[in-house]
């Protein structure tokens, strides 16, 4: 400042010459030649291969198995059973049968899976109270509007876990059972750590006990329609998975992307044979009490045993993606390649 | 003193006797001004009253509403408000902050101090200092000399002995001259005298007696005047009418394709609530995730698909750039600063930058395709310097004033040796009283309107703050003055005259057939005690005192010009008072300007008459017909004009005529009447101004040259190669303007110029001329030439299409002989039938129209004034500073924010269609994957300012390369860089990459337990990649500035992201996205769906 200000007189509004006013800041003009393109199309094909390949080769040492079981078997009876509200109450299980052809190696993990059920509808998606959910013993008691109509019962007392999201939880349960050759043992699952942490830890938490059980903190509220048990008995043996922690209740809760879905509902405990390698071959069977009706919405059923990978289930899109383009970028250099030799290497404006 | 001197004429007791509330001037609005628009109370009302007057945001406003209502609502009404609130919190910022410093001035100004005569009789006969603000109609208000007027005065009294009052008006119209007020002491006593009995005559008082608000009082110790007009209904506040809008020919597009977004909006909502329907009626029956309203009540499928089509429109409202309008006048602000801060054009000489006046057309500099130019002060320099002059038919060329003109000595005129020996001869031979010579230099210092200020009173216009600065150094003190242009040259010439006096001394002595006597002059001022002085001209127009310089080289100086009497001093040391009977004014109907002056020796009533030639021509007088001497003479000095004008000379006529007492006595009764009417006094003052301008006798002409200013020529080169056509529209002779075309290279040699005088047949005649296949390669190698006459006839709606057939035909057009008003039709003719850009460039008052009419007027600041300058959107001092203005920062300004606006649409409609794809999921039920307010966010913060950035920094091309191939222009000019074509080719790109962001994701993710959110945030991520190095592929050069604000986009995303998402357990209910980025950035999956989904969007790229 000082410079300009001595610079006073004739030339006293002469603009500053520095380089920024100008528009003189050194810069940076990518300059495309096929001596810079080319290599980098052909570095970018590489890398798109490789990890391509990685993740085929990944992907193929992973398995799923898909037992669908709406209307299967003896699930038939349970399907039909399950058109009619009135039945509701009724207990109606069901047995399918299926077998493995090739052992599922390390930890597998058993999901549910829905077909054609869209937890992402708008209204769906936001009935339901956060707050509440939190542990706010005010939202405990008023739930939220955004649970409307699933806020309050018939006779006004406040549902607890409040909204459409909670009170259409998946409420089928499995037993799967293994049959060796001395007869059939029950595939041992664990039920917990389903969840995220910060679900388990943060997001959900039950009211504040002060000493009290946890029936009594739920007192003056009522379970949600659809369910035939009240919160506080999702697992009753386990404080840690009970209430609003209840780890099938939070999976539930985050709501699918899609339509079609499958959701944890256990791992496979591999401490004791024969499983501590994974799931031998064999022949299975799983008993399913069959409540969660689908027929509304023509869903389906599933049982999904898998293994995972470091990149999540198993996946074929992504190898395949990474080796399509790849092949894509390597087309378009090839190309580029044969046109910057045929016109001459003068390096020419190609990629445009 | 002064006060005994108004005593008599004192104000009417009736005005300052009676309280406030009796004052009969009470009704009249007082002085104070009031310009800011709002108050403090209801400034946010009265603002969104403003604010909603734009179109856009009542839209956002009304889906904001809508969005309350719960049927269709698509977010939290709450946050659904933010985005219009923080455009509509910054808007009304900005005009608040602008509101705010106008009432500063506003204060500022009512509290200025001044002089009323006091209201009550308890104080009268004093003035009292109060404020501006409570000056009111009817007081007598003092204004002391350098003070500003307060408010319309009409004058009374001043301090000058000849009741002239000198202003300075370059408050209101930028003119640093010095103009006279008169009062009319006749008028004024009549007034005084019928302060007590009032009678019916009116009299009329024109603008000469009056003194407006904001003028300055110069050289004048006093003036007095009588308040008539106060506050808003001065004249400075009526024409205030605030800066003009102009929409640039961009924005009228931008317009059209908002449209186009506002109709895609609306199919994709139609298709959203069809789906829903469709959809709704295939299910067979309620499901447990369909929730029913809080009766348990569930809508028909119609109605809520109904209900659906509104709730798309809130989800996809984003598809309409809510910010885009903000980020446009951003933008446009720093290209502006960045052309006001440009060096180049900066002109050292005046110490001024280019001004932009009109904050909205920048980029409608790079899209120019014609350019319309005045000559005079355009093209030329407008420093006038008298070359030659032809006296009774002989010609004097002034050789040696080539030889000053190349030292830059404009002022000085190197006497014509043949010609002094003729003036002292004739002076000799005829005592110096009616000799044609004689009168000859008499006109030239007579007949003007130039006001002779003497060295010291100059002084006084240099403001205090100024006198501060001022050394001995005389070169300093120059430089100081050299600020007020108008004064410049005339600084100049006191100590330049004795130098070159003394030499032209020397060399008269030489000569030596000279007397002595003719020489005083010289002499004279050469004398230290001169009583004189140095005497400093102030003229109007720099060719008066360009004549006036001449005389006064001749030995005529004019010493004093007051309303009634003009002082010369001849050769022979005398100094004759010349009686001013009238001075009938210039005007551009008549084309000259005459005085009517009483001989001081013969005492013959003798009307000096200059202007320009055919004016006068025709007035030339019928008794000397049969004189064949006088016809001689007209002939001659026609013959001598045509010849200077050919020199690019600008050519006046001088002639006399002696009036005869009772011829005189008759007329002065005419325009005695003329003055004192009020209705339609303009006309009869002509009329009456014709009437003594008849049977005039022909003294001589003179030449005056009018320099080129530099690198003209190489400006329209690179203008015409850039693809722009140059018109020169001028007032000037069709010589003089072919000269200059030649000059200026607009011409060019062996181009064949066709001078228009039949419409039709030269257009037929062009035509065949280009359809000839001979003539291929010399196409484009017409230029035309067309004079003001024929213009008019060009001009009638049946010839105007043949005109412009003609005219587009030809390389160049040179109009010459028009008026304003034909101007300003070319351009409008130009502009409205051929559909283009057009500019207009001019200096003075006579381009005001053109400069107007034209999409973009560009005024140069030079020697007239700065009407042009006022109406015009830039201002630049040189013309050749309009070769960096168009070529590169039009080009520039053009290219960016075009990429820009294209970019700004790109991004929200590759953002909106991921949320669109997603509705075919979600049984188009108007979910978002993503939280709403990373939503906001996302287009208020993370990708805002990178276009913003490109659009006042990028450079596609380099300013040299620019300023090297103006080729590079053309690119810009018709539909340009945004167009019908590029923008719907970035619409399919954003459709395509939008595919691309959200089919990736979805197959990777399909069937996986993945929940809506976490689904949502590697498509958020990927599609800011996407969009951010898309930019990154449009930006063709990456600054310092570029790296940080992409990077700095970038991270800022990811903190405020992973911020929200760690804070936020429930602060946005129902919407949940806690914890998700920060899981989802431990999962190798998002990565490996973030460069995946990259690369496929932005390979076509």
């Amino acid at each position: 400042m000082g410079k300009e200000k001595s610079k006073s007189g004739p030339l006293a509004r002469r603009p500053d010459n520095s380089a920024f006013k100008q528009q003189r800041l050194p810069a940076w003009t990518p300059m495309l030649t096929a001596s810079t393109v080319l290599p980098s199309f052909y570095l970018l094909a590489l890398i798109c291969m490789l990890l391509g390949v990685w993740l085929l080769l990944t992907v193929q040492n992973t398995q799923e198995m898909k037992v669908d079981y709406t209307e299967a078997g003896s699930c038939n009876l349970c399907f039909e059973m399950r058109k009619n509200v009135s039945n509701a109450g009724q207990k109606c299980t069901c047995m399918i049968m299926f077998s493995i052809e090739k052992a599922f190696k390390g930890d597998v993990f058993i999901y549910y899976g829905l077909r054609n059920f869209h937890q992402n509808l708008r209204r769906y998606m936001d009935s339901r109270d956060d707050g509440q959910m939190l542990g706010r013993k005010s939202n405990l008691k008023s739930p939220s509007s955004y649970c409307k109509p699933f806020d309050v019962d018939e006779k006004g007392v406040p549902i607890a876990p409040c909204g459409a999201v909670a009170n259409s939880m998946f409420n089928d349960s499995f037993i799967l059972t293994y049959y060796t050759i001395n007869g059939p043992t029950v595939v041992p699952l664990l039920r917990k750590g389903l969840t995220w942490y910060t679900d388990k830890n943060v997001k959900y938490r039950n009211p504040k006990m002060d000493n009290l059980t946890l029936p009594e903190v739920f007192e003056g509220t009522t379970r949600p329609p659809y369910w035939q048990k009240p919160v506080y008995q999702l697992d009753p043996f386990d404080p840690n998975n009970n209430g609003f922690i209840n780890d099938d209740l939070l999976v539930w809760m985050r709501e699918a992307a899609f339509p079609n879905f499958k959701k944890l509902y256990g791992f496979l405990y591999r401490a004791n044979k024969p499983f501590t390698k994974g799931l031998p071959a064999g022949n299975y069977s799983v008993a399913i009490s069959y409540n969660f009706p689908v027929q509304y919405f023509k869903g389906r059923k599933e049982v999904v045993l898998t293994t995972v990978s470091w990149f999540g289930g198993q996946n074929h899109f992504l190898p395949i993606a990474y080796l399509v383009t790849s092949g894509l970028i390597l087309l378009t250099a090839v190309v580029l390649t044969v046109v910057w030799w045929k016109f001459g290497k003068d390096g020419k404006n190609m990629a445009d | 003193k002064n006060h005994d001197l108004e005593e008599p004429s004192g104000p009417p007791e009736g005005c300052c006797g009676l309280g406030k509330s009796k004052q009969p001037n009470r009704f009249f609005k007082p002085n104070a001004i009031k310009t800011n628009k709002y108050t403090p109370l209801f400034f946010i009302p009265m603002n969104l009253y403003e604010q909603f007057h734009r179109l856009a945001n009542v839209y956002f406003v009304g889906l904001a509403i809508l969005n309350f209502i719960p049927v269709v609502n698509a977010f939290q009404p709450e946050v659904a408000l933010i985005p219009i609130c923080v455009i509509m919190f910054l808007t009304a910022l900005k005009d608040g902050w602008e509101d705010f410093r106008r009432y500063q001035s506003d204060k500022k100004l009512n509290n200025m101090p001044c002089l009323i005569y006091s209201r009550y009789l308890t104080r009268s006969l004093f003035y009292d200092v109060e404020r501006w603000k409570d000056v009111r109609v009817g007081d007598f208000v003092k204004v002391v000399c350098n003070e500003t007027v307060p408010a319309d005065l009409l004058l009374l009294h001043t301090s000058d002995p000849n009741n002239v009052c000198h202003i300075e008006t370059s408050n209101l119209d930028g003119e640093t001259n010095l103009k006279q007020r008169n009062l009319n002491v006749k008028r004024f006593l009549t007034f005084s005298r019928n302060r007590e009995k009032p009678d019916k005559e009116k009299t009329g008082a024109g603008i000469e007696s009056l003194l407006l608000r904001g003028c300055t009082v110069r050289n004048t110790e006093h003036a007095i005047g009588f308040v008539v007009y106060a506050g808003h209904e001065t004249k400075s506040m009526l024409n205030n009418n605030g800066p003009r809008y102009k929409r640039s020919k961009l924005e009228r597009r931008l317009n059209v394709d908002v449209f186009f977004c506002v109709l895609l909006l609306f199919i994709m909502c139609l298709i959203g609530s069809l789906g829903h329907y469709l959809w709704l009626k295939n299910l067979s029956d309620v499901p447990s995730f369909l929730v029913s309203d809080s009766k348990g009540h569930l809508d028909s499928p119609s109605l809520s698909s109904f209900y659906m089509f509104f709730t798309m429109i809130i989800l996809l409202q984003i598809l309409i750039p809510i910010s885009l309008y903000v980020s446009v006048e951003l933008v446009k602000i720093g290209q502006i600063f960045f052309i006001l801060t440009d060096v180049d054009l900066y002109d050292e000489e005046t110490d001024s930058r280019v001004q932009c006046r009109s904050l909205n057309i920048t980029e409608d500099l790079g899209q120019i395709e014609y350019i319309f130019s005045d000559k005079t002060g355009t093209l030329t320099e407008n420093k006038m310097v008298f070359r030659r002059c032809s006296i009774m038919g002989k010609d004097y060329p002034h050789k040696e004033n080539v030889i000053a003109f190349l030292h830059h000595q404009e002022t000085q005129v190197i006497p014509d040796e043949k010609l002094l020996q003729q003036i002292s001869r004739s002076e000799r031979s005829s005592s110096g009283i009616s000799d044609p010579y004689m009168d000859f230099f008499l006109a030239l210092a007579i007949c003007n309107s130039v006001v002779v200020s003497m060295a010291t009173t100059q002084r006084q216009r240099v403001s205090s703050p100024l006198h501060s600065q001022k050394t001995n150094n005389p070169l300093e003190s120059l430089s100081v003055l050299a600020k007020r242009t108008g004064s410049f040259w005339k600084v100049f010439d006191s100590p330049k005259q004795n130098g070159s006096s003394t030499s032209a001394h020397k060399r008269s002595d030489d000569a030596n057939g000279v007397q002595p006597r003719a020489l005083d002059p010289m002499t004279l001022s050469a004398r230290p005690a001169a009583a004189s002085g140095d005497v400093c001209y102030e003229a109007e127009s720099p060719d008066e005192a360009a004549l006036v310089y001449a005389a006064k080289t001749y030995g005529f100086t004019l010493l004093a010009r007051t309303p009634n009497s003009v002082t010369v001093r001849v050769p022979s040391g005398e100094e004759l008072v010349f009686e001013v009977l009238d001075t009938l004014a210039f005007d551009s109907n008549r084309k000259r300007m005459s005085v009517l002056v009483r001989h001081p020796i013969t005492g013959e009533y003798v009307l000096y008459t200059k202007g320009a030639d055919y004016a006068i021509m025709e007035l030339l007088g019928t008794p000397y017909a049969g004189d064949g001497q006088q016809k001689k003479i007209a002939a001659d000095t026609q013959y001598h004009l045509d010849c200077y004008a050919k020199d690019g000379l600008r050519t006046l006529c001088i002639t006399k005529k002696i009036v005869s007492s009772r011829e005189y006595q008759s007329w002065l009764a005419d325009r005695k009447k003329a003055l004192a009417a009020i209705d339609g006094r303009e006309e009869l003052m002509m009329a009456s101004a014709v009437q003594l301008e008849t049977e005039l006798t022909m003294l001589g002409a003179t030449g005056i040259e009018d320099r080129l200013q530099e690198s003209v020529p190489d400006t329209i080169t690179a203008l015409r190669e850039a693809g722009i056509k140059v018109w020169v529209l001028t007032g000037d002779k069709p010589e003089t303007a072919l000269n200059i075309g030649y000059a200026c290279r607009l011409l060019e040699e062996g181009d064949l110029v066709t001078c228009v005088s039949i419409l039709d047949c030269t257009l037929e005649e062009v035509r065949r001329y280009h359809e000839d296949p001979r003539n291929v390669d010399t196409t484009q190698k017409i230029s035309l030439m067309i004079d003001g006459d024929t213009l008019a006839i060009a001009l009638s709606p049946d010839l105007q299409d043949r005109f412009l057939e003609l005219a587009k035909r030809c390389r160049s057009v040179l109009c010459c002989r028009v008026t304003p008003l034909q101007k300003s039709r070319v351009v409008k003719l130009v502009r409205d039938k051929l559909k283009v850009m057009t500019l207009a460039v001019g200096d003075g008052a006579n381009d005001v129209n053109m400069i107007q009419v034209a999409d973009v007027g560009i005024g140069i600041s030079g020697q007239e004034g700065m009407q042009a300058v006022m109406a015009s959107d830039f201002a630049i001092t040189r013309f050749k500073h309009l070769k960096k203005l168009l070529l590169v920062h039009g080009h520039w300004c053009h290219t960016r924010l075009a990429n820009m606006i294209i970019y700004f649409f790109y991004k929200n409609a590759a953002y909106v269609n991921l949320l669109f794809w997603y509705q075919f999921y979600c049984g188009f039920s108007g979910t978002a994957m993503i939280d709403y307010w990373l939503m906001i966010f996302f287009n208020l913060f993370f990708t805002s300012t990178p276009p913003i950035m490109f659009g006042i920094m990028d450079k596609d091309v380099s300013a040299e390369m620019l300023m090297g191939v103006p080729e590079l222009y053309r690119t810009g000019q018709g539909s340009g860089e945004y167009n019908f074509r590029t923008f719907w080719i970035s619409m399919l790109d954003a459709f395509y990459q939008s595919l691309v962001c959200f089919f990736v994701p979805y197959l990777a993710y399909q069937g996986s337990d993945v929940d809506i959110f976490t689904f949502g945030t590697p498509l958020n991520t990927s599609s800011l990649f996407i969009i951010l190095l898309h930019l990154g592929i449009e930006i063709k050069s990456w600054t310092v500035v570029h790296w940080i604000i992409m990077l700095g986009s970038v991270a800022l995303y990811f903190i405020v992201t992973l911020a929200y998402s760690a804070i936020c357990v429930t602060c946005n209910p129902p919407s949940n996205p806690y914890w998700i980025l920060q899981n989802q950035m431990a999962d190798p999956m998002f990565y490996l769906i973030c460069i995946i989904s990259t690369v496929v969007a932005l390979l076509p790229r």
